[in-house]
């Protein structure tokens, strides 16, 4: 028993180093990244790099520069780029991914050597993929000439350096935005809720929802975060950067699901086949519905490495072009060419809790199942 | 196969035939989908190998009538310092908290206690956070030790980021292994480290080759941190190829070969042993 705990013992003091280091390093320094950001540290460039520099706390003031600010109009667009590329990038990921696995699943010739093109990308850097990208979506050569090797007219798409954007709209209707999607969303769950006759949960989503519509249809309309309209949209020159990142990471999605399919016991194929099932019907109601958990953290995790790309855009587009900038790029601009530490510590912070939204729930069920046997 | 029916083979029967026909489809799709993944590659090797005065818009695509080895030689002579540092860089680094993760899964799998879960998932959290949302406080802390410009500051970094990741792997590698052995070596009166090194740490191999791949890679190819606690004598190949291919006035040939030269130890590293480097990349997708 003595030894025993002496074991105990060892096992913690070997853990003590890490978790300290991380309780540091991740922990606190996030707790000192929102303590800065309520600061006015570097805003006055005079003490952003001084010795002891002069440093008063203003509370929420950099977030509300960002968000509203007449300076800030970079960040806001960024945030949108960011939503968009995250959107597209998953998309193009997991199509392209579970298209290139569905090929591979069928044990074509040579699989091992079609799985190592797929896949290489992956063990580049984000700044390889971004120069090598970057000379091919050049205005007048590398993939607009493709058109001309055909016999075409050149194509004239500007993949990098586009500054048209659609799907604008106001950021003035921003509260107004997400207060509906937000209500709807409250809304389905209540409806959904009152049909698995948990009455409680309907009643809270269902109060909710309605506080939210009725809001956004009473108050909503009247809400102005700026003082004029500022419409903010998809830049189409992000296309050059979203086709590189799906280039890089779709054999990520491919791998997984890849995986997947072949964890599927041949006998389970077997069985729906003698049940009547075609291929298409197989693939419909028992592959994919097994493959879903995989799609689920498939956009887990390309969300997140979406949501903090950076080093991509500045090595495609460079870091001052603010039409396909990202706020993880602006924030590395922010603090450290222009010092402004506590802006750059605002910027941070959005962005852990954009991926926060995303990983927290992801953790937490991941290790929801094994606390039992803990 | 003895019992199996002869099959007839004079005329090829429809479900035969439309079997050939997706096959045929199935390689053209293949096809497509691979000229997607290499033409980068193509391009890249045909602009590095050209003279400088060959690259233009008009002739992107063509292949240089002679291969001009001199761009390699430019790059080397600006990147080829960078290169060191970052083998230095992902050497230590990695070498450091891949021993620091096997101990801890091993901790983490074998000497379970109250708790172990959550600590486990909250160290995990350490791998996704956006690394921006600690990037001021460590600049600083590495500036107060005297580290910034140095490449101790920068390993410094790599490691503690990357006790996660060699945590996760190694842990989940660790649990595959019988609690029967561990148990056997207790009877034989081993204690925590005399299990390690008998029985855990031989057992180690595999984890240890996907573990220092993926760190390696990572490490190799990671670019914000290289930007934030370097300066020009000791920034990776990373930051130097940003710099090599941000500029206006350079030929693309130069980038180029830099960029070859860059990608080249990941890439050689991923085609000697791909299979490990896909087994770090699913065991970051989480399974508990």
């Amino acid at each position: 028993m003595k030894g025993l705990s002496r074991d105990r013992l060892w096992s913690i003091l070997v853990l003590l180093p890490s978790v300290l280091l991380l309780a540091v390093f991740v922990y606190g320094f996030i707790g000192r990244t929102v303590v800065v950001s309520l600061t006015d540290w570097g805003s006055d460039p005079a003490q952003a790099l001084a010795l002891n520099p002069v440093i008063r706390p203003v509370g929420l003031a950099n977030y509300q520069e960002l968000f509203t600010g007449f300076l800030q109009v970079r960040f806001r667009q960024e945030l949108v780029n960011t939503l968009f590329f995250t959107l597209f990038f998953i998309v193009g990921c997991l199509g392209l991914g579970l298209a290139l696995a569905l090929v591979l699943d069928r044990n074509p010739r040579g699989e091992g050597l079609w799985r190592t093109i797929f896949l290489f990308p992956m063990s580049l850097s984000f700044i390889v993929t971004g120069t090598i990208w970057r000379w091919m979506l050049q205005p007048q050569g590398g993939l607009n000439q493709v058109p001309t090797a055909l016999g075409l007219p050149a194509g004239s798409f500007g993949w990098l350096s586009s500054t048209e954007s659609i799907w604008k709209f106001d950021w003035n209707a921003l509260p107004l935005l997400t207060a509906t999607v937000v209500g709807a969303v409250l809304a389905l769950l209540a409806v959904r809720a009152v049909r698995a006759g948990d009455r409680t949960r309907a009643l809270v989503a269902g109060a909710c929802a309605a506080l939210l519509l009725g809001w956004a249809f009473l108050v909503g309309p009247n809400v102005k975060l700026l003082p004029a309209p500022e419409p903010h949209g998809f830049n189409l020159a992000l296309i050059g950067i979203i086709v590189a990142a799906v280039w890089q990471m779709s054999g990520y999605t491919m791998a997984l699901y890849l995986a997947g399919l072949r964890g599927i016991p041949e006998e389970l194929r077997e069985a729906a086949r003698v049940d009547g099932a075609n291929d298409l019907g197989l693939y419909r109601h028992v592959i994919f519905p097994l493959l879903a958990p995989i799609t689920l953290s498939a956009m887990i995790i390309l969300g997140h490495i979406s949501l903090k790309i950076f080093d991509l855009v500045y090595a495609m587009a460079g870091p001052d072009n603010t039409a396909t900038s990202v706020p993880a790029l602006n924030m590395y601009l922010t603090s450290f060419r222009q010092n402004q530490f506590a802006l750059g510590a605002a910027i941070g912070t959005v962005l852990l809790i954009l991926v926060a939204f995303v990983i927290v729930p992801y953790l937490a069920n991941a290790f929801r199942g094994e606390r039992g046997n803990a | 196969m003895t019992t199996t029916a002869p099959v007839p083979t004079v005329t090829p029967t429809p479900a035969a035939r439309k079997a050939g026909r997706s096959r045929v489809g199935l390689y053209a799709l293949l096809l497509l989908a691979a000229l997607f993944f290499l033409l980068p590659i193509y391009l890249l090797l045909a602009t590095a190998f050209k003279a400088p005065e060959a690259i233009n818009l008009a002739t992107t695509w063509q292949w240089p009538r002679a291969l001009n080895w001199a761009s390699f030689a430019d790059a080397w002579a600006k990147i080829g310092a960078n290169m060191g540092n970052s083998l230095f860089l992902a050497v230590v680094a990695t070498a450091l908290s891949a021993l620091l993760g096997s101990l801890n899964g091993y901790a983490l799998a074998k000497w379970k206690f109250r708790g172990a879960n959550t600590l486990f998932a909250l160290m995990l959290f350490g791998m996704f956070i956006p690394y921006q949302a600690v990037l001021i406080p460590l600049f600083q802390f590495v500036k107060s030790l005297g580290l910034y410009g140095s490449i101790w500051g920068l390993i410094l970094a790599h490691v503690v980021y990357g006790l996660p990741i060699t945590t996760l792997i190694f842990r989940n590698y660790y649990a595959e292994v019988p609690d029967a052995l561990v148990e056997a070596a207790t009877i034989d009166g081993a204690g925590f480290w005399g299990i390690y090194r008998q029985v855990i740490f031989p057992l180690s191999v595999p984890g240890f080759v996907v573990v220092i791949i993926w760190q390696f890679t990572q490490v190799w190819n990671e670019f914000l941190f290289a930007a934030t606690l370097t300066n020009t004598g000791s920034q990776p190949v990373t930051y130097a190829l940003s710099q090599l291919a941000g500029g206006q006035a350079v030929s693309w040939n130069l980038p180029m070969a830099g960029a070859i030269l860059a990608a080249l130890p990941t890439l050689l590293v991923y085609i000697l042993l791909g299979r490990y480097f896909v087994r770090g990349l699913l065991a970051g997708s989480v399974k508990g």
